[in-house]
């Protein structure tokens, strides 16, 4: 019986691997983590705020598309879509980033966020009272000057919420990158851990990446949630 | 047919419909309308809820296209599908019953955003603008308020000053007290009284009738997408010929 607990602390929680391992995690890994989340959930806004746009259009011709972008790299497993653009891309001789793996990560990971944050943007967007841009229409603005001084930053506001909530599962998302290969600096934190595990034998650095991603993941999900529960309060009063 | 003329000093313009017809769907919401709303003068449109009145409002800047007819503006007709709206929408001020404030922008900016967007002006300049209208409605020291933190009534007086402050030479008024508490509608129908008497024309819905008596130059009737009975208030207050509009008069009078 000890000698199974034992084991188990060892493989998991052994104190001089795991003190070891979460030296690099959080100098060289969590950096590289943030960064590239950063980036991706930029890529995905710029792409998702587009794509939602299109989403609404009036012209079928726009809307289509949009729809089939949103729905196939919502459709795909995000493993296979990192592949096929990180390693697809420069392999077809599209090597726009040259031979730098870290952009097209990022540009991977933006590009399936795109598809989300489209749906949360479209959802936003819609969420606009049709009085909010006919009160803009009538006072000569155009259907531009309206969406874009008027529904645009009132349906942002109101999806920053779940916005920061995919950053989120963006952050959990960016493990996904070690299929591609990076350079020993450029490693986030899930490839540091999965390197360090199989040099050392001992799986206690996948133990310290996972405490460290809980440490990023956890406080944010109850933030997201606290700043959820008041605005909805506060657009009540407002009301 | 003309299209829109250029920007001219503030004046007033009359609004013709002519054999205005509207669908939703398959449900006839106008039914050839023909209205002269004469220009320096308040038109009241009363009845019943799902009569058209609203619809044929929306109509006068186009929110919503008629299918059938033609509507003029100051003589140019409005319905040619060349006229520039965003032009023509700012001759005509709209007062909606929901306020319908920019719910994140200031009261300031929400008076100043189309004088500097649209109208082109310095943002001193339009707050000077802003300032003036704001005061005259009341207002005065509410410019950093968010809508939020207003009022129904403090709210429906910004959209007015919202309006005004870019020179309409019409301003149309969608139920503008109906969704007001009781006691604050006296107040709003008491800047609609002074507007009116600085002889811009109006063309107001409403269900309040001693406004619409003692305001309007001219009261017309709609019932079902169609126009029963018009003509000076006195004489549709005092001796309604139709039995629709007697009926009409007794249930809210």
């Amino acid at each position: 019986m000890s000698i199974g607990l034992e084991r188990i602390q060892e493989t998991f929680f052994d104190p001089v691997i795991l003190w070891h391992s979460l030296e690099t995690l959080v100098v060289i890994g969590l950096p590289n983590t943030i960064l590239l989340s950063v980036l991706a959930s930029l890529i995905g806004m710029a792409f998702g705020l587009l794509i939602a746009t299109g989403l609404m259009a009036s012209t079928v011709f726009v809307r289509f598309p949009c729809r089939v972008y949103v729905d196939i790299l919502r459709g795909l497993p995000h493993i296979l879509t990192i592949y096929l653009i990180g390693q697809g891309l420069p392999l077809a001789g599209l090597s726009i980033f040259g031979r730098d793996t870290y952009s097209y990560a990022a540009l991977a990971i933006g590009l399936i966020e795109g598809a989300y944050m489209a749906e949360i943007f479209r959802a936003g967007l819609q969420s606009v009272e049709r009085g909010q841009i006919e009160a803009a229409r009538t006072l000569g603005m155009s259907s531009a000057q309206a969406f874009f001084y008027i529904m645009l930053p009132q349906g942002v506001r109101r999806v920053l919420p779940p916005l920061t909530g995919q950053f989120i599962l963006v952050i959990k998302g960016t493990s996904l990158v070690f299929l591609l290969g990076l350079t020993v600096s450029q490693r986030e934190i899930f490839s540091i851990a999965q390197d360090t595990a199989i040099n050392s034998a001992n799986l206690s650095p996948l133990t310290a990446a996972g405490l460290l991603y809980l440490a990023l993941t956890v406080p944010m999900t109850y933030g997201v949630n606290a700043w959820e529960r008041r605005m909805r309060m506060g657009s009540r009063s407002a009301r | 047919m003309m299209t829109a003329q250029a920007m001219t000093p503030r004046k007033d313009a009359g609004i013709r419909f002519d054999a205005v017809g509207k669908f939703f769907g398959t449900h006839k919401v106008l039914d050839g309308i023909t209205l002269d709303v004469p220009k320096a003068m308040t038109t009241c449109l009363i009845g019943p809820s799902g009569s058209g009145k609203s619809t044929l409002l929306r109509c006068a800047n186009l929110l919503e296209r008629p299918q059938e007819g033609a509507i003029f503006v100051d003589g140019t007709e409005i319905t040619d599908s060349k006229v520039d709206l965003d032009k023509l929408r700012t001759r005509i001020g709209m007062v909606f019953q929901h306020f319908n404030l920019f719910s994140h922008l200031s009261v300031m900016d929400n008076v100043t955003l189309a004088l500097r967007k649209v109208h082109g002006m310095k943002r001193d300049e339009a707050e000077a603008v802003a300032f003036r209208e704001l005061e005259a409605v009341g207002l005065k020291g509410f410019e950093r308020r968010r809508p939020s933190a207003l009022s129904g009534g403090q709210q429906q007086r910004v959209a007015i000053a919202r309006a005004l402050a870019m020179k309409p030479e019409v301003m149309l008024f969608d139920e503008a007290t109906s969704a007001l508490d009781p006691e604050l509608v006296k107040g709003i129908l008491e800047v609609m009284r002074d507007l009116a008497r600085s002889g811009i024309t109006m063309l107001v819905v409403t269900h309040e009738m001693r406004f619409a008596r003692e305001v309007a130059g001219q009261v017309v009737f709609m019932d079902q997408g169609k126009i029963v009975e018009q003509g000076s208030p006195d004489r549709m207050f005092d001796a309604p010929e139709s039995p629709r509009l007697r009926y009409f008069l007794d249930q809210v009078l």
